[in-house]
């Protein structure tokens, strides 16, 4: 059941994905906002999972296969980040590249901790 | 017909990364050593696609946005490490952190440069 909702979580989320890929094209070797939109909304709403299940207990067994590791998994994603830091760098451009590294991994994680602050800030 | 092929892909790498960082915790590992091995696997894997450089839209869509996109993951890999530090293993976080770096990009750009 886990890997069937997982899947069904991880379509749509790639979906999402794909949908900010084309509203936000970005030009061959520029800089990729697109990725960076999603893996930074995407941690922060995983931040807020985490800190809602925390407050739920039992929490409901579908949330976290579905919208943890289905949605958010599919809708982030570390392949395409991984690659645009390699175009860039290979387009001569290594402060962008590096830029993008601090930017995704720094700003990911304040943002996980943010969405779970946010959550415990708001429960008694 | 592209946003078929992105599900599709989806469809097959969302399941394929559970299945990772449940051999991880059967293993008696931390879980994040499963998305460490899906994000490395997946970047290696579609740098490879992408250094092609010829291929066929349709396969971008279905194996590098919607199999690679969604057998890596960010949101799992800052939980991971913010749930590292929680537990006050900020070692074993800033491991995780420079694996996923180095290993990730090590393989994206292998994978990207040698094949081009």
């Amino acid at each position: 059941m886990a890997y069937l909702l997982a899947a069904l979580g991880g379509a749509l989320g790639a979906l999402a994905r794909w949908g900010v890929a084309e509203a936000l094209p970005s030009q061959d070797g520029g800089w990729p906002w697109a990725t960076l939109l999603v893996n930074l909304t995407g941690c922060l709403l995983i931040g807020v999972l985490t800190g809602v299940l925390a407050n739920r207990s039992p929490e409901p067994a579908w949330a976290r296969p579905f919208l943890g590791v289905g949605v958010l998994g599919g809708y982030t994603t570390y392949s395409a980040f991984a690659v645009e830091v390699v175009v860039l760098a290979d387009a001569g451009a290594l402060p962008a590249a590096l830029g993008y590294v601090l930017a995704s991994v720094l700003g990911g994680v304040l943002a996980v901790a943010a969405g779970v602050r946010a959550v415990r800030r708001g429960s008694p | 017909m592209t946003p078929l092929l992105v599900a599709a892909g989806a469809l097959a790498g969302a399941p394929l990364r559970l299945l990772a960082t449940r051999l991880a915790v059967r293993a008696g590992r931390d879980p994040a050593l499963g998305t460490l091995a899906v994000n490395v696997a997946g970047s290696a894997l579609l740098g490879v696609l992408l250094g092609l450089g010829s291929v066929p839209a349709e396969a971008v869509a279905l194996v590098g946005t919607g199999f690679c996109g969604t057998l890596t993951t960010f949101s799992t890999f800052g939980a991971d490490v913010v749930r590292m530090v929680e537990e006050r293993a900020v070692g074993r976080a800033v491991g995780q952190v420079a694996a996923t770096l180095v290993l990730g990009l090590g393989v994206a750009a292998a994978g990207y440069l040698l094949v081009r």
